[in-house]
């Protein structure tokens, strides 16, 4: 079937397309060139007056595996607020901040969303992330998997294996994951917590293990650099949330020696220690090292006022912050001497000093780092805020006097401290594109997708022109998934299923020689039973895998 | 004949993968690592392979198609026990979904125990490595651990070698309510297991003097429920001086109202000893017979555990209302449908409604249900995914014989698009 979208305004970021009047051409859930053989156009969507982008892209929301689903069972009170009925195509379930993944699939793609990654997934959850996801319709998925606190990488530190060896687990690791990128949280601080250390500074020794956190993250870095990865490595930083993690947080870009490396939510690591609370924005620093620094890249992890729940690998951070619990209850794991979690529920409120204070120092670094091709757009969902609360944020970076309106109603001291009133920028829709799309394909390592050229995969988003950008955000007139139109006027017309996007870089297979005996003594479950084979994915008949290529080129 | 080794089981809770059966045709002999749960689960024989319509044999489509006619005509349906794999429960879901019933795990009225503390305060608990390779100090609270799962010290506790222990013998194993039934608590070198008895009735008490303790209260009762108040403060210094204490209980062993107060109290003491310096963690047992599958896959699709009802169109939670027994009682439901792809012995409850049984092969009913389903054992006659008790990790279950049996999903699934 040909389909054409007529005489939209293109912003398409990859193809260098910025608001110019162009037609896209659509066949066999592909784009293509326009068809030069006079064949009929089958069916045609006359989009003049209307915004065309590709399918936005989440580059970092948890959206499946074990702490999300803690979280979901912790909280049925806050489902009950949000029940969602099933309809003749959808499944029923319950949203708010962390939603059943039948809807979370569809609040995505209703808000023009086409592909969602998760940043967490732990090699022994792995299966649950994947299943989760594999409820989840429409979005395309794909996942980090977390190393770092995982005592066989440890051992393999202390022991001063070489390099070589540990590009082998790594690549083992994502092989037997099924993952894209490899992800760090708190760098050996899962596994320090369970010696009952109750911090790890950058260069604070493991109490068992001769290793650091900055060893830590040069070792991984130099490995997903060493195997071709794409995406960088995802570091959640150390001392989360900690006033004065702002020094930490620069001294870890300086520490990585160039490497590539993206910084995660790293609102939630820029924090000072002045002012009469000692507490204040780091954000221009951070801002500072992250614009003469082109081999870091970030998130910002946005906190958006109201409730959520936060869920994260940092069990040490969580069990540390388990004070500020809203409602009362929280939940820390140590998981399977491979990593950790921590749940607990938070109320933003924009009358408490901190969380207005937080809530500034998220934009002001959205708007004070210059290249839009280095930064992204998260609330790092559910934890700063649902992703439902994207298109308000869209509209606090796109529109200068509704945020100098949010601004005046925030906490007094908060406005004091924030350098926010004084920032004129405001994002126009090609950076919006940037972040959202072009960008995250890039920083994620996508082949054909993030774009709207020949060639690539037709996932394609629909707005209307509104001033208003969080209305024009949350109601695309039309989505397009890999060529299917599913989504009209904001609501679901088809689900479908996306595809999982994974990278295979080689191992030596003799790893698993030492990996056998490590499971065999140590561990719960045979090396065998403990990989994911491919069938997993697809024997439901809705799931597949998408293999990216090795050796792409991060902006 | 064949051997196939490395097998996961779905019958233990506690994740023993490194089973051995031969297989003869649909005949299964456990050959290494069995034990007194698993080797009688995987060992039953198959019998009744064909479905069966009010007891009169019928095909696989009829009884699909009976099953759909019986729910078309309900208003409030119960699907009950929901013993089975992950995609067991996805398409089991997806039937509740569309005819507005009422989803009950077998095992809820037990979870419930655990699920009412965790949502009503949280918790702090640890996985099956974490305690294979640090635990040094063990409490045991009301659980005859060794009757639970026969192979849990073998596998858990005794391990020859560990990362973060010296030596696994010199763990603390402490008993607290029950005694164990045997003895398999005691080290391979013959240190034997504290043990302190209570009536089950008792432990909330027990356990409250141990809270109190912990946080440093003067007590003036010198004993409680038979106990040293001393005895208890040794298990405090003991945990309070471990590298990384473990207090584990099994819900299904505490058999007495209000038991998720005690779990709770349990658990605030875990988060006590951590805020006071020590790692502690908790340790929940479970995970038989599909019932952390069902809460953990009902938990992402509705969000909540195992016991929603669809009837509004939409998922709601109440942990007690839509009890099977208790809307059976009531009159609630007008149809019944019992899932159990596990166990043949758990049969469906007493009831005039129409029932559909999708069910191991081997059942057999006083009463024949309007429809009988056989259907394949997970990890037996089917490949599939089942969740360990300690909830983090699913198990990739095998298939080891062709016995010619549907899975539960390929069941619910045709009846679901029947409908």
């Amino acid at each position: 079937m040909l389909t054409k979208l007529t005489g939209g305004r293109v912003y398409d970021p990859a193809s260098g397309i910025d608001g110019q009047i162009q037609d896209i051409y659509v066949q066999d859930g592909k784009i293509i060139d326009a068809p030069t053989d006079g064949r009929p156009v089958d069916q045609e969507y006359d989009l003049r007056g209307k915004v065309v982008m590709s399918g936005a892209i989440d580059m970092h929301t948890h959206i499946g595996g074990g702490k999300g689903n803690i979280a979901r069972t912790l909280l049925p009170e806050d489902h009950r607020l949000d029940p969602v009925h099933r309809t003749q195509i959808t499944r029923s379930g319950n949203g708010h901040a962390m939603p059943s993944t039948f809807v979370a699939g569809y609040r995505y793609a209703e808000m023009g969303y086409t592909a969602c990654f998760e940043p967490a997934v732990l090699p022994i959850n792995a299966r649950q992330a994947h299943m989760e996801m594999g409820d989840t319709p429409i979005v395309d998925k794909g996942g980090y998997v977390m190393l770092g606190s995982d005592d066989f990488l440890l051992r393999m530190m202390t022991a001063n294996k070489d390099q070589k060896a540990i590009n082998d687990y790594v690549a083992w690791t994502l092989n037997a994951s099924k993952g894209i990128g490899i992800k760090v949280v708190n760098a050996g601080g899962i596994n320090a917590f369970k010696f009952n250390q109750r911090k790890l500074d950058l260069d604070e020794k493991n109490s068992h293990y001769d290793v650091t956190p900055r060893q830590i993250l040069q070792t991984l870095a130099t490995a997903v650099k060493e195997l071709g990865v794409t995406h960088p490595l995802h570091v959640h930083g150390c001392n989360l949330g900690v006033p004065g993690n702002l020094e930490t947080t620069l001294n870890t870009i300086q520490g990585i020696d160039g490497l590539p490396m993206h910084l995660t939510h790293i609102q939630f690591h820029s924090y000072g220690t002045e002012g009469d609370f000692k507490f204040s924005s780091g954000a221009a620093q951070i801002a500072e090292a992250i614009n003469k620094n082109s081999n870091i890249t970030a998130d910002v992890g946005q906190i958006l006022f109201g409730q959520t729940v936060t869920a994260s690998g940092d069990n040490m951070r969580q069990h540390a912050n388990h004070r500020f619990a809203s409602p009362n209850k929280w939940v820390c794991m140590d998981i399977e001497c491979d990593a950790g979690c921590g749940v607990v529920p938070f109320k933003y409120k924009d009358q408490n000093f901190v969380n207005a204070l937080q809530w500034a120092i998220g934009l002001e670094i959205f708007l004070l780092v210059e290249d839009p091709w280095r930064i992204f757009l998260t609330t790092d969902h559910p934890n700063g805020a649902p992703f439902t609360s994207y298109p308000h944020l869209i509209r606090l970076l796109m529109d200068k006097s509704f945020r100098n309106d949010m601004l005046a109603t925030i906490h007094p001291e908060a406005q004091k401290m924030s350098t926010l009133a004084s920032i004129d920028r405001e994002y126009t829709l090609n950076e919006i594109a940037i972040m959202t799309r072009a960008g995250a394909a890039r920083i994620i390592g996508l082949k054909d997708r993030g774009a709207l050229s020949a060639g690539n995969y037709a996932d394609i988003t629909v707005y209307t022109e509104n001033p208003d950008r969080q209305a024009m955000f949350s109601k695309p007139d039309y989505v397009f998934k890999d060529g299917t139109l599913v989504v009209k006027d904001g609501e679901v017309v088809k689900v479908t299923w996306g595809t999982t996007h994974i990278v295979k870089p080689d191992y030596d297979i003799s790893i698993e020689k030492d990996l056998k005996a490590y499971f065999d003594r140590y561990l719960t479950m045979k090396l065998g039973n403990f990989k994911i084979s491919d069938d997993e994915i697809s024997e439901d008949g809705r799931g597949s895998l998408t293999v990216h290529p090795l050796g792409g080129t991060v902006a | 004949m064949t051997e196939i080794t490395e097998i996961p089981s779905p019958f233990c809770g506690i994740g023993s993968d490194d089973l051995s059966i031969q297989v003869d045709g649909v005949q299964l002999k456990v050959t290494a690592n069995g034990c007194a749960v698993n080797t009688p689960a995987f060992e039953q024989a198959v019998t009744d392979t064909q479905p069966s319509i009010a007891g009169q044999p019928a095909s696989l489509a009829e009884a699909v198609a009976k099953a759909a006619q019986i729910l078309r005509d309900t208003q409030q349906p119960v699907i009950g026990g929901c013993a089975t794999d992950v995609n067991g429960m996805r398409a089991l879901l997806a039937v509740a979904d569309k005819t507005g019933a009422v989803v009950d795990n077998i095992n809820f009225n037990v979870a419930r125990r655990n699920l009412l503390a965790l949502q009503d305060s949280g918790w702090m608990n640890t996985t099956l490595a974490e305690l294979k390779n640090r635990c040094d100090v063990l409490l045991i609270v009301g659980t005859d651990l060794e009757a639970f799962a026969p192979r849990f010290f073998e596998r858990y506790l005794w391990n020859p070698e560990s990362m973060h222990l010296a030596d696994t013998n010199n763990r603390q194993i402490i008993y607290l309510g029950k005694a164990p039934s045997a003895n398999a608590s005691t080290s391979p070198v013959g240190k034997k297991a504290d043990v302190i008895t209570c009536a089950d009735a008792d432990l909330p008490e027990v356990t409250a003097v141990l809270s109190a303790l912990l946080r440093g209260k003067t007590l003036q009762a010198t004993s409680v429920a038979g106990i040293e108040i001393s005895a208890l403060q040794t298990i405090v210094d003991q945990l309070k001086a471990a590298k990384y204490g473990v207090i584990l209980w099994g819900a299904g062993a505490l058999g007495f109202e209000q038991a998720e107060l005690t779990v709770q109290s349990l658990c605030s003491i875990v988060k006590d000893i951590n805020l006071q310096g020590t790692r502690c963690s908790g340790f929940p047992l479970g995970g038989k017979e599909g019932d952390q599958t069902a809460n953990q896959v009902c938990g992402w699709t509705t969000g909540y555990p195992a016991r929603v009802n669809f009837a509004r169109g939409y998922p709601e939670y109440d942990p007690y209302l839509y009890d099977t027994q208790t809307m059976l009682n009531n009159g609630e439901a007008d149809a019944l449908v019992w899932v159990n792809a596990f166990n043949a012995n758990a049969l469906p409850p007493a009831s005039d409604l129409p029932t559909i049984v999708i069910g191991r092969s081997g059942m057999s009913f006083a009463k024949q249900p309007d429809v009988f389903i056989p259907v394949g054992t997970p990890g037996i006659d089917h490949a599939g995914h089942a969740y360990r008790l300690d909830n983090v990790v699913a198990i990739r279950l095998k298939k080891l014989r062709d016995a010619g049996l549907p899975s539960t999903a390929e069941v619910l699934t045709a009846i679901e698009q029947a409908l």
